[in-house]
């Protein structure tokens, strides 16, 4: 057997995701299906003003008009999804006030996933060794979702003194509703897309951030995402505004249990950058993907995108997508100030058969914007990666530069990656830079690996890991190592 | 009687995807403990192939013959296995591994051997040490384990860099495949001080090179001459000697396909 041969094999089989249990709590669900009562219903709950309401009302008009969008490179498709088999709400019964009304069934789970939620504990470290993502996670402001709705919000109090308010998107809505109304929809509009527009008909819950003027957030923020309950979408919405000078990093975690059927995961994330102001965004995306034969899995079909407002402004995103069935985003950034910046840093694995299209767009309209995209696909078992991404450099957008770097790896030969790059440049004195590139694992450096001793698997996490440095040193600290081992884990198969 | 540390036999190998070139046409080869042996031979006969054969790689079938190691059967055991068994190849093309640090390499590498003899894991100070070490050993900068394996190393530096990673491992059968090509004069007594430091009358050496000048420093036990897939000649170190005045002629070379072949 040739080592290629045998890559594919253990790249191939089942590898082990450890998050795919689930948590046996009551919960409370919206009855399947969709129409006007649905949106009430979820509204009523929350106990939204009436201008929410509206707005959700127009987002499901406009919807109910709209057809899904079929423009996706899925090279196996997937099964229509049944928007009115959905149920559009869920969340634990007892809504909790404090941790110590947290069902401590959910507190387990959040435990058991490495994510602290009580602050005591995570500070003492008492969870694991060192290199523990939850013991990595100390000192972080964590808000839960848990299907629809969040359960924790960590270490409000130490921001509220700092002048950050980091809650729960419904929270915002009744605590800070001017900041809310002002923002939501501003940088993706409620009419924006099928998916964003779904998503804001129905969004349940989320995070929200609002970074006062002149403050660097003093720690990083971070939302984990869990899907629970069967049959439902997450559908939750993330606001994050950074006023003049303010300064935030912010990263985000998502699991969810091994189910056969497929999940709706839509997600719509906003990012506003005022003058000076700078924001990062870190995803690890890590939803169930489904088995070796490519049953079930989430759907991860989200809109994220951020508008540097303000002159000098900045926002980088990075992500590490490893898991879900099909993955479809485009975390895009509008450059709006002059001489502000755009960054795009990603990790896009797919292993056994899962799908992945996505990249970045970077609207360049104001002068001396300059943009950053790295993009790493990797491609392991049938799994498909696809970059797609659009530079576009507006009439006004003098001087703007991007620099694109897109390299793909393939490792067996069953697997496929594909590269989709847009430019588009109405200035002439605008410039776009662009390199890609695709190889197959060297089989070379493998050989070099384990004739030092290190084992097939082990030297194909390493030689991956090389591949990606660029994007995980982007990462903070905490979390690189996480994503590192977070990889390994997803480029395992059951030997071992 | 001690056991030959490698015990090769009526050793036939072939390329895997192409069974019709047999490149290695029977070898016999035995190595005791603490013995170097130097393989000298023109491009192209074989040389190499043999080195990696030994150290497992995949591209290559054995179609007749067997390679005992320690009296154990070598050929089931993967490349990994081998290594941390005790052997190490120094590649005559080191690879670049982009993104991935000499430490990290190396921490890898190491961890994996202690974890095959049943051992923890070192931690990094531990490490650090061990590398420190052998990085004063082998009279090679510190600096260069934060670079990434052989990124940008220039060809003698690629050559002391495995020299050391054989150290830092403290195998006990180094293959050395052409590690004195393309070193200035100081390069070369580092690569071969290296060497001769971790002689302790266990661990044994075969030096493939085309100089007679490195064996000035190495001084080896036996000398063989390979010639298209066949050992032709077997002696002392003075052998090498001859070679270097009288060139492979004498063994039927037709020096101009010689230099035909690829380095
Ligand atoms: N993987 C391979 N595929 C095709 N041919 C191969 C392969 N490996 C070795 N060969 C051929 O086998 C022969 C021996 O090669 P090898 O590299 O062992 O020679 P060498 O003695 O090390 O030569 P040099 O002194 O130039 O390093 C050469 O003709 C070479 O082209
Ligand atoms: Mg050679």
């Amino acid at each position: 057997m040739t080592t290629t041969e045998e890559v594919a094999r253990l790249s191939h089989e089942r590898r082990e995701y450890k998050y795919g249990f689930v948590t046996d709590i009551e919960q409370e669900f919206a009855p399947p299906g969709l129409d006007e009562s649905t949106v009430r219903f979820i509204s009523a709950k929350k106990g939204e003003p009436e201008w929410l309401l509206e707005w959700r009302l127009k987002a499901l008009a406009k919807w109910q008009e709209m057809e899904e969008p079929t423009w996706v490179f899925l090279p196996y498709g997937h099964p229509p999804i049944d928007y009115q088999a959905l149920s559009y709400y869920a969340a634990p019964k007892q809504s909790p006030k404090s941790l110590d009304e947290v069902d401590p069934k959910i507190l387990e789970t959040y435990e058991k996933l490495g994510i602290p939620l009580s602050e005591t504990r995570a500070l003492l470290g008492i969870e694991g060794g060192p290199e523990t993502p939850a013991e990595a996670r100390r000192g972080v402001a964590v808000d839960a979702v848990f299907d629809s709705v969040s359960v924790k919000t960590t270490f409000q109090e130490e921001l509220k003194k700092a002048g950050v308010i980091f809650c729960s998107i419904s929270e915002a809505v009744r605590e800070h509703p001017e900041l809310v109304r002002q923002y939501l929809g501003s940088v993706v509009p409620y009419s924006d897309n099928f998916f964003a527009t779904l998503n804001s008909a129905v969004f349940s819950d989320g995070s929200f951030v609002y970074v006062p003027r002149g403050v660097k957030c003093p720690m990083e923020l971070s939302t984990y995402f869990r899907i629970n309950a069967r049959n439902t979408g997450q559908f939750e919405r993330t606001l994050i505004i950074a006023d003049e000078g303010a300064e935030v990093s912010y990263l985000e975690g998502c699991t969810a249990p091994m189910r056969d059927e497929n999940q709706l995961h839509a997600a719509v994330v906003e990012l506003v950058a005022m003058k000076g102001a700078s924001i990062k965004y870190s995803t690890i995306q890590n939803w169930y993907p489904g088995d070796e034969t490519g049953k079930g899995g989430i759907y991860n079909f989200v809109t994220k995108r951020g508008i540097c407002k303000g002159d000098d402004s900045r926002i980088s995103w990075t992500q590490v997508e490893t898991g879900s069935a099909i993955t479809w985003k485009y975390p895009s950034v509008v450059l709006q100030g002059d001489r502000s910046k755009g960054e795009f840093y990603s990790v896009a694995l797919t292993n056994l058969r899962q799908q992945a299209d996505t990249g970045t767009k970077m609207i360049h309209i104001g002068r001396d914007t300059k943009s950053t995209i790295v993009s790493k696909g990797i491609s392991a078992g049938e799994g498909q990666n696809t970059y797609r991404g659009l530079v576009q450099m507006n009439k006004g957008a003098h001087r703007a530069h991007n620099f694109t770097q897109c390299d793909s790896i393939l490792i067996g030969d069953k697997c496929g990656a594909h590269t989709f790059p847009y430019v588009d440049i109405r200035n002439a004195t605008a410039t776009a830079e662009h390199e890609a590139s695709t190889t197959k694992l060297a089989e070379d450096q493998l050989f070099y690996c384990t004739a030092r001793g290190i084992s097939n698997e082990d030297a194909i996490s390493l030689l991956v890991n090389g591949f990606c440095k660029e994007v995980f040193s982007e990462l903070p600290m905490e979390f690189a190592v996480e994503a590192n081992k977070l990889l390994a884990v997803s480029l395992e198969g059951s030997v071992g | 009687m001690t056991t030959p540390l490698l015990q090769i036999r009526n050793l036939h190998v072939r390329l895997e995807d192409d069974p019709s070139v047999e490149i290695i046409k029977g070898i016999d080869l035995t190595i005791m403990p603490g013995e170097v042996h130097s393989i000298m031979g023109p491009n192209g006969s074989g040389k190499s192939t043999l080195a990696q054969v030994l150290a497992g790689k995949e591209d290559y079938e054995i179609t007749e013959g067997e390679i005992l190691f320690n009296g154990q059967d070598l050929t089931e055991l993967g490349p990994d296995e081998r290594a941390n068994s005790g052997i190490f190849l120094a590649f005559q093309y080191p690879v670049e591994i982009p993104g991935v640090s000499a430490m990290q390499f190396l921490k890898a590498a190491v961890n994996a051997k202690r974890a095959f003899e049943g051992q923890n894991e070192l931690d990094a100070g531990a490490l650090l040490k061990h590398f420190r070490a052998k990085a004063e050993q082998i009279n090679v900068p510190f600096e260069m384990l934060k670079r990434n394996v052989n990124e940008g190393f220039s060809g003698g530096e690629k050559k002391r860099f495995e020299i050391f990673q054989m150290a830092v491992l403290d195998s006990v059968l180094g293959i050395l495949d052409e590690s004195d090509s393309g070193l200035d004069i100081d390069a070369l007594r580092i690569v071969a001080d290296g060497v001769n430091s971790m002689r302790d009358g266990r661990r044994s050496f075969l030096v493939i090179t085309h100089y007679q000048r490195l064996l000035n420093y190495i001084v080896p036990d036996h000398v063989h001459v390979l010639v298209n897939g066949r050992i032709v000649k077997s002696g002392g170190k003075e052998l090498a000697l001859e070679l270097e005045e009288k060139g492979y002629r004498p063994f039927g070379v037709n020096e101009s396909a010689v230099a035909g072949a690829g380095a």
